[in-house]
């Protein structure tokens, strides 16, 4: 790609050429990312709906498969309403407030060895701040809106985020010293060779509580006390319309797309095959199976978004309290424990650092 | 330090407001420390309406009292104009009322687990809820022709005898023959065939919200020590049903104060233990499969024995149709119904049978002319919703909501 460029605009310096790369994959994600959330919608739906013995959306296009695309032009044409009394300037800021974070997030997620927007070195931490941030989108939505039901649900989006930022974060640390990295491209390196050597099965604790936090972080059931549908209708977006409910909706499932995106890299080997170094598939003709490649990763970060489905369907919602009970008292306490026990591990030398 | 307590307008358009409830909350935070639930959104008038009405034109209006156990709102007001005119319906008729009133019971508890399941989160519960329900409201379909507002009960029996086929799904543009034929599995023998297939896989259908909810920790959590109710509280309230079983004491009217044919059946009576919404969940759960085993005996005794469905007096009951072409009599019968309808002798009585949300009775004034001189409807609900406030101080917001729930109010009969 950079040799076609140069040959093209043979004028361009090399920073600018690197500029003009780097947009072009900017624009790549960003759109694919949007009609990965046209995608997640329906396919959320059409599970769920299977799951609870009906059919979900079929009437638009052949088994339903422009629903979500009507229901984006439906968004895109509706009024926005303003509340009266609501800060107009706040209100329409929030939802940008929540979208651009979570797309800026992408910026470090490498989808191969090769295809990384920006690679930097403390990818980790920049993931890290980018996640909490989008909580200010969350509690100025509520706070703008000027509403008691939205005020609530933000109150209850600040709190929460704050617990499950922390047991996040905490086995992040696990995943770092485990990777021996900030890099998320060499965090997958330190996984490659094996199924065996995933973190999953050293970090195994950390596996589920990183991802019960993210659930919890990008406020999805049974974390979603901030919407909590049944008791304050619909939490800090009850009082948008049109396309500023859209964009809630997109960076929502932009989030969940990342956490699980991000599960797969940190547990899961990222891009590596379930099948590498598996020496009889190596030598027959199936050899492509053990390659390290995007597909991988794709077929692992949508296990993980069907979790996040099947979690939806099924379980009843936590109450807030409750929630921050489980946040404080279960789960950062474990991460704390863990961490312990790879320091044991890493005097041992075994799992990850049994190569050191 | 002072500190303001927030206000909160919960309903009457809220997703667990159960309709048309209003509640003024004021809050510390998310603790509720005052609850006021506001009502008459609903009310229409029915037991005026009632006052102006021939005897039978009211039977109806009972069923759009509580409107998801439409037969047993009939019930009552049926016994107290039986009651008044010194009737007694013939023995098949009690039976068939008495197997629609568990069925009654079944699509009740059936909705009341969904919504509940759906106000506390567990989405898939309601689903599968409304699943079986579909079922059993074929069969008020099959007997009176209308899926919810039956009007199937009437003074001296029921309207008819329980049809001999069932209504069948039939393909169309959507539906192809080979869904059409697994949908009408069940429907190629009689109505009492159907309703004893479904009995046969009910059970199975309730193990499996049981492996939903009952041992859920996150469900527990939410209902377990939830809105508590000490036994001596819940008389003082005047509970009835669910909630004062949940509490612990066994008052069913079924057993105590047996109406129809329910001394001859085998059943039991479900209590709870601590009086919360846990045990409530568990008492009402308990009580499907024990209307489930109520209908199976019914339908064993209505197979065995086939019989008239109503009193022999065309002063009650509609004549035939055939008999009114060439017989005078009949025809005058039938207009002398259909217009005047029939005189009830003078005196005051109260009727009560075991509603699915408790004792629903009706209290019918007569002054021996067409029509009831007062009716007075004594709906379990309203009790149910007047301790909402004493359930809920102390708790959270998200706990009001499965105190709602829990309540299974519908305002249907609260308003009137």
């Amino acid at each position: 790609m950079k040799e076609l460029i140069t040959s093209l605009f043979s004028t361009l310096t090399v920073q600018q050429v690197t500029l003009v790369i780097s947009i072009i994959n900017i624009v790549i994600v960003t759109a694919s990312l949007i009609l990965f959330v046209v995608f997640m919608v329906y396919f959320e739906r059409k599970i769920m709906g299977y799951m609870h013995a009906r059919i979900g959306p079929n009437r638009v296009g052949p088994k339903g498969i422009f629903q979500s695309l009507a229901d984006t032009i439906k968004l895109l044409f509706k009024e926005i309403i303003i509340p009266a009394k609501a800060d107009r300037f706040m209100f329409l800021l929030a939802p940008l407030l929540l979208l651009i974070p979570a797309i800026a997030a992408w910026a470090v997620v490498p989808m191969n060895p090769e295809f990384l927007i920006a690679d930097i070195n403390a990818g980790l931490l920049y993931l890290l701040a980018l996640t909490s941030f989008g909580v200010y989108g969350v509690i100025l939505a509520g706070w703008a809106s000027n509403s008691k039901y939205a005020f609530l649900g933000s109150m209850r989006a600040a709190a929460q985020m704050v617990a499950y930022e922390i047991a996040m974060g905490f086995a992040l640390v696990g995943v770092l010293m485990a990777g021996g990295s900030l890099k998320l491209g060499a965090i997958v390196a330190a996984q490659s060779g094996g199924i065996q050597n995933w973190f999953f099965i050293p970090l195994f604790p950390l596996f589920i509580v990183y991802f019960i936090s993210g659930v919890a972080e990008t406020n999805r059931h049974p974390f979603d006390v901030a919407e909590g549908e049944a008791e304050i209708v619909a939490g800090f977006h009850v009082e948008y319309s049109g396309a500023a409910f859209a964009i809630f909706f997109l960076a929502e499932y932009i989030n969940m797309a990342l956490i699980s995106i991000l599960t797969a890299i940190f547990f899961l080997g990222g891009w590596e095959s379930v099948f590498s170094n598996i020496s009889i598939l190596e030598n027959s003709v199936f050899s492509f199976l053990t390659q390290p490649s995007i597909f991988w990763l794709l077929i692992k970060t949508l296990f993980f978004l069907f979790v996040f489905v099947w979690l939806r369907a099924t379980f009843p919602r936590y109450r807030y309290d409750q929630l921050m009970t489980l946040g404080w008292k279960v789960l950062i306490p474990i991460t704390i424990l863990w961490i312990g026990v790879e320091c044991i591990m890493f005097v041992m030398e075994v799992g990850p650092w049994s190569s050191i | 330090m002072t500190s303001n307590n927030l206000k909160l307008n919960f309903g009457p358009q809220h997703p667990a407001a159960h309709g048309v409830m209003r509640l003024v909350m004021e809050m510390d935070g998310e603790v509720v420390v005052g609850l006021d639930p506001h009502i008459g959104l609903l009310h229409r008038g029915t037991e005026k309406l009632a006052e102006i009405k021939p005897f039978n034109h009211s039977i109806g209006y009972m069923d759009r009292m509580d409107y998801v156990s439409m037969m047993c709102c009939e019930h009552p007001y049926i016994l107290a104009i039986e009651k008044l005119l010194d009737v007694t319906p013939p023995l098949r008729a009690q039976y068939i009322r008495v197997m629609f009133d568990e069925i009654t019971r079944i699509l009740n508890h059936l909705l009341w687990l969904g919504c509940h399941g759906l106000d506390i989160g567990a989405m898939a519960l309601f689903l599968y809820c409304f699943r079986e329900r579909e079922d059993l409201l074929d069969c008020y379909e099959a007997v009176s022709g209308a899926r919810m507002h039956a009007t199937y009960y009437r003074p001296g029996g029921v309207y008819r005898d329980l049809p001999d086929s069932m209504p069948k799904y039939k393909a169309n543009k959507y539906i192809s023959e080979k869904k059409v034929k697994k949908l009408n599995y069940n429907r190629d023998g009689s109505l009492l065939d159907f309703i004893k297939d479904f009995t046969d896989r009910f059970p199975s259908h309730v193990d499996e919200y049981e492996t939903l909810l009952t041992d859920n920790r996150i469900w527990k959590q939410r209902t377990v020590d939830i809105g508590i109710v000490t036994p001596e509280r819940a008389i003082q309230l005047g509970f009835t049903g669910a909630m004062l079983r949940g509490s612990g004491i066994a008052w069913d009217l079924r057993r105590k104060q047996p109406y129809e044919v329910y001394n001859e059946l085998d059943f039991k009576i479900p209590v709870g233990v601590n009086g919360d919404c846990y045990d409530r969940y568990l008492v009402r759960v308990e009580e499907m499969r024990q209307s489930n085993l109520i209908i199976q005996q019914c339908i064993k005794w209505l197979e065995d024995n086939p019989g008239p469905v109503m009193i022999d007096d065309n002063k009650l009951a509609t004549p035939k149709r055939s008999s009114m072409k060439h017989d005078m009599e009949s025809l005058i019968y039938h207009f002398k119904l259909f217009t005047e309808g029939y005189s009830v002798p003078e005196g005051n009585v109260y009727t009560a049978i075991e509603h699915p949300k408790g004792e629903f009775g009706v209290f019918l004034m007569s002054d021996g002319a067409n029509k009831p001189y007062r009716l007075k409807i004594r709906a379990p609900s309203f009790p149910h919703l007047a301790a909402i406030s004493e359930m809920s101080k102390g708790h959270m917001l998200a706990d009001v909501v499965s105190i709602i729930g829990t309540l299974d109010v519908v305002f249907g009969e609260i308003d009137r």
